[in-house]
């Protein structure tokens, strides 16, 4: 890759690299590629080749065809749960998390006083490890002792929250929306920013009032960002781990798509042919997204 | 978690038209909301700073919401010393610190080659690069665990005899995946450089390497400064690398090491506050100190805005 470039680089004038620049350009573009081939596109498509396979690591690989999607679909019982939590997931973070982002930033943006403290203890939650949120969580769900029974007083008869496998879900997502928020208050702060004022200026000189004004005119603005959040909100709710593994390693209720791979594959099982389609499955939802994203990036590439 | 804006903060913000500084309801509205919802957000956390404080007799009484009657730091010592907190520690920054150099060296390099250097392919090469950070991990994950379990090393480099279970392949997975989000971000700040810097540099014979070395990554340092806190972050927030490509539980990071406060059958969760609390305090502390650094790095991209 990065030699074909800096060879038609160089056709194009011949003089532009002397050979030690090409040496350099050679080792520099070509250590990072071959990393994230090896790291990242290459693993990517193994893990598509396996999926079609029963391999468990150690044998030979038999090719099974499309049977393991078949067993997925139809036989494996925690799957639609997890696809279910997935997508609760992402309606969640999607619906109310970004919306109440947004609606912060906005607020924030006008121009309060003390509007770094508030942005900054709004922003908090974010640099936490997502496992110490699960530890936090389980401070205030805590059946016998967590804070929420006792704000609720409902000591003779009291709900688990994170025992409970119809409820905890939604404690999780309550616990993955106080960090989603943050971040993408953040982004739309920065994208907020950089609206041209004039722009509303013009508007309210038409009459517009400030509702208008923000869903017709800067609410359109801010694309590239609402692209973005979107993306990460996608892609959050698709690689939901951490949170789920620190509470309960995501069982009773709180299966989601990356755990069962992780179980699959470095379970005592070790069913690896299985993990692969999990992940493929997951692999090809993303996809959708990561496409649209880079479309729109490229584009904005083009007006440059 | 890996993502960035096009919208540049930095640079300059066009003057706001003055505001009327009179106090209306609506402004004391947007106060108590804010101020409400600020406190919702710090709850949790001041929750568990509170429970870490108290004794587990205490609060499996009275529960964690009730007035404190006696109140110690006697958990952190114990967090700290039965965890043996300082070793994972010390495993973290083995893994953090090589990779946040690394990836910002190798990430800075592409970076400038597409952005600077006018390549053909160069757009191919920076989407190689960030949709490859937006894959799911789970999807790289079984080959790499596979792939690391056939490659030996040396004694000297892993005790391990393969590349499973060392700092290698924890390295080496964390260079790989956060590279794509750092060579975006860096591409989109190197764009916004004046081009004519490196011409006059081109004219006096500079080679590519003084171009980037001597030329681009000086005036970069604001955005690496960003990057690297907040990647730094990231990769000391991390659990799921090591949980996969370790099976020494010695050599695990910090984040997993909250997982020794558990017992088998009975969990003190106030000593588990306490363990998260330490585990927490270096991102808080550079949170706090490098806010600005930190939310630049989030926001940070190209002229667009």
């Amino acid at each position: 890759m990065s030699l074909t470039s800096a060879r038609r680089a160089k056709r194009r004038g011949p003089r532009r690299f002397t050979r030690r620049d090409l040496v350099v350009l050679g080792v520099l573009l070509g250590i990072p590629v071959l990393l994230d081939i090896a790291i990242v596109w290459g693993p990517t498509l193994a893990s598509i080749v396996l999926s079609f396979t029963s391999w468990d690591g150690i044998g030979s690989i038999h090719w099974v065809g499309t049977q393991n999607y078949t067993n997925l679909f139809t036989n494996y019982p925690p799957f639609w749960p997890a696809v279910r939590h997935n997508l609760m997931w992402l309606g969640f973070l999607g619906l109310i998390a970004t919306p109440f982002g947004l609606l912060l930033a906005v607020v924030i943006d006008r121009g309060v006083r003390f509007s770094r403290f508030y942005q900054s203890t709004i922003y908090m939650p974010v640099v936490l490890s997502l496992a110490i949120v699960g530890f936090i969580a389980q401070l205030v769900f805590s059946r016998d002792q967590g804070v929420l029974n006792a704000v609720l007083g409902n000591k003779d008869n009291p709900t688990d929250w994170l025992g409970d496998p119809n409820l905890n879900i939604w404690m999780i997502l309550i616990a993955a929306a106080w960090r989603h928020t943050g971040y993408v208050m953040i982004l739309y702060l920065a994208g907020l920013k950089a609206v041209d004022p004039t722009l509303k200026e013009a508007a309210s000189i038409d009459g517009a009032n400030e509702r208008q004004i923000f869903f017709r005119v800067v609410f359109p603005t801010l694309r590239p960002v609402n692209v973005i959040v979107g993306v990460i909100t996608v892609i959050e709710s698709l690689r939901a781990f951490d949170i789920v593994y620190a509470v309960n390693h995501g069982r009773n209720g709180l299966e989601v798509l990356s755990v069962l791979v992780t179980d699959n594959i470095i379970g005592e099982a070790s069913r690896i042919g299985f993990g692969s389609a999990i992940a493929v499955v997951l692999l090809a939802v993303s996809m959708g997204f990561v496409v649209t994203y880079l479309v729109q990036e490229i584009r904005g590439e083009k007006n440059r | 978690m890996t993502l960035d804006t096009t919208v540049d903060v930095a640079a300059p913000a066009p003057a706001k038209p003055a505001r009327r500084r009179t106090v209306r309801p609506g402004r004391l509205g947007v106060h108590a909301f804010l101020m409400a919802v600020s406190l919702a957000f710090l709850a949790p956390l001041l929750l568990a700073v509170y429970a870490s404080l108290r004794p587990y007799d205490e609060t499996s009484k009275y529960g964690y919401f009730s007035l404190p009657r006696h109140l110690s730091f006697d958990y952190y010592q114990q967090a700290f010393s039965d965890s043996g907190m300082t070793k994972y520690f010390v495993n973290t920054m083995i893994i953090a610190i090589p990779g946040v150099i690394v990836t910002l060296f190798l990430a800075s390099f592409v970076a400038f080659a597409v952005s600077r250097l006018r390549l053909k392919g160069g757009i191919v090469l920076l989407m190689l690069f960030t949709a490859g950070n937006l894959l799911p991990q789970q999807v790289i994950v079984t080959p790499l665990y596979v792939v690391f379990n056939r490659i030996p090393l040396p004694y000297w480099m892993s005790d391990s005899m393969t590349m499973f279970d060392s700092y290698w392949a924890v390295v080496a997975v964390q260079v790989g995946f956060q590279m794509g989000f750092c060579v975006f971000v860096l591409a989109n700040f190197m764009r916004t450089l004046p081009q004519e810097i490196l011409e006059a540099a081109i004219v006096d014979g500079a080679g590519v390497w003084t171009q980037y070395w001597r030329i681009t990554l000086p005036l970069c340092r604001p955005a690496l400064a960003a990057l690297g806190t907040l990647q730094f972050t990231w990769m000391y927030n991390d659990f799921l690398w090591a949980l996969v490509f370790m099976s020494d539980g010695d050599k695990l990071p910090i984040t997993s090491a909250l997982n020794n406060l558990r017992g088998q059958f009975f969990t003190d969760y106030n000593l588990l506050a306490a363990g998260s609390v330490i585990v927490a305090l270096p991102t808080l502390i550079v949170f706090l100190l490098l806010q600005r650094h930190f939310i630049a790095g989030l926001t940070l991209g190209s002229s667009k805005g």
